[in-house]
């Protein structure tokens, strides 16, 4: 921010080049930071969950993202079956995987399964 | 005692035009959040004072955590995530105030952020990768024929990321709120009970550390929104990688 509004007078084109000089500079000063900081504590061990504040938030993280895949799936479901006008039928099966998708999403919130990328 | 709920009333402040207590908030909290950072950048010096020092950290803070996220790349999205963060935080940390309307805990304002968030990264992978963006839905190395549920899944997992992203926020907000006018409701009622009334510090006690619960999730929650907004803008920069 500041240094681009210390020179007024350059054009967007020089821009690009003086972002990635000052990206460079700072590289260079967090290293000297780092290298000149006494070396960091060893990190303590596991963190308890028993009386963790951020559990209730972990809590509400998953359970929002079980809820939301399933309700997902239902809106899904209903809009197919009111354009297409295929009875229940749209909204049981499209509710059955959205229970799958809310289980999806549950497994990648907690880390238990790779984030979403086709890896190719 | 008050209804717990009375709190998120929405009352039309003027007649005819649909300006509420809800506007009149957003309005409050943009000006504030407009004229703060005016404030702090009024004279930019190169050794910050103290207000300029807050702004650089919030500016530092949700930069990196953008380009933690989706690499330098990411940095033309930077004024959209940093609106949202800036948002979201005043607007929970406002609502704190008692009296203070909470414009979050209303799950229209919270879905209508999360639509622009998923807007911008539908939009924006369409126009930058085209169908290559229809990627995304396809994981790779699944067996021929599972690729259809696999496929009908993520798609579903897809649509449910505003849903989620705005619940997430809408519900910590709404249900912070509730728990506290609830507690402040047990003072009032234990107060007038007779000799119940020495009872009544307890849930003050709690009301007050409940209040600090809240400070933390105003800030945890906007942060989260910040993160998840990233991470879901990344998709839309690498889809497939």
């Amino acid at each position: 921010m500041n240094g681009n509004d210390t020179q007024p007078a350059r054009g967007n084109a020089a821009e690009a080049p003086s972002g990635s000089d000052l990206s460079r500079r700072l590289e260079r000063l967090g290293a000297e930071i780092d290298a000149s900081r006494p070396a960091a504590e060893p990190s303590p061990g596991p963190a308890s969950f028993t009386s963790d504040p951020s559990a209730l938030g972990l809590a509400f993280r998953l359970s929002a993202e079980f809820v939301a895949g399933v309700l997902a799936g239902g809106l899904l479901g209903w809009v197919i079956d009111r354009v297409v006008g295929t009875g229940p039928w749209g909204l049981i099966s499209c509710l059955i995987l959205g229970f799958c998708a809310g289980m999806l999403n549950l497994l990648r919130a907690s880390g238990a399964a790779k984030p979403a990328r086709s890896g190719g | 005692m008050a209804s717990p709920i009375e709190q998120f009333t929405i009352k039309p402040l003027i007649p005819g035009i649909g300006f509420t207590n809800s506007s009149l908030f957003m309005v409050g909290g943009v000006a504030l959040i407009v004229g703060g950072m005016l404030y702090a950048t009024r004279n930019r010096s190169l050794v910050p004072g103290r207000a300029q020092a807050g702004a650089e950290i919030l500016h530092d803070f949700v930069a990196g955590t953008l380009t933690d996220a989706t690499g330098r790349e990411g940095m033309k999205f930077f004024p959209l995530v940093f609106s949202l963060f800036m948002f979201v935080l005043t607007l929970n940390l406002v609502g704190l105030f008692p009296g203070f309307f909470t414009v979050t805990s209303h799950i229209v304002i919270t879905f209508a952020l999360a639509a622009l968030v998923i807007g911008t990264v539908v939009v924006y992978g369409f126009v930058r990768h085209g169908t290559h963006f229809l990627g995304l839905f396809v994981p790779s190395g699944v067996p021929v024929w599972l690729l259809p549920f696999i496929v009908v899944i993520e798609v579903i997992s897809f649509v449910s990321r505003p849903i989620s992203l705005s619940l997430r926020l809408f519900a910590n907000m709404l249900a912070g709120h509730i728990a506290l006018k609830v507690f402040g409701g047990f003072v009032v009622a234990l107060g007038g009970a007779g000799v119940l009334a020495v009872l009544s510090p307890l849930p003050l006690l709690m009301a007050i550390a409940l209040t600090a619960l809240e400070f933390l999730v105003a800030g945890l929650q906007a942060y989260v929104f910040t993160v998840l907004t990233c991470i879901y803008l990344n998709d839309a920069l690498h889809p497939g990688h």
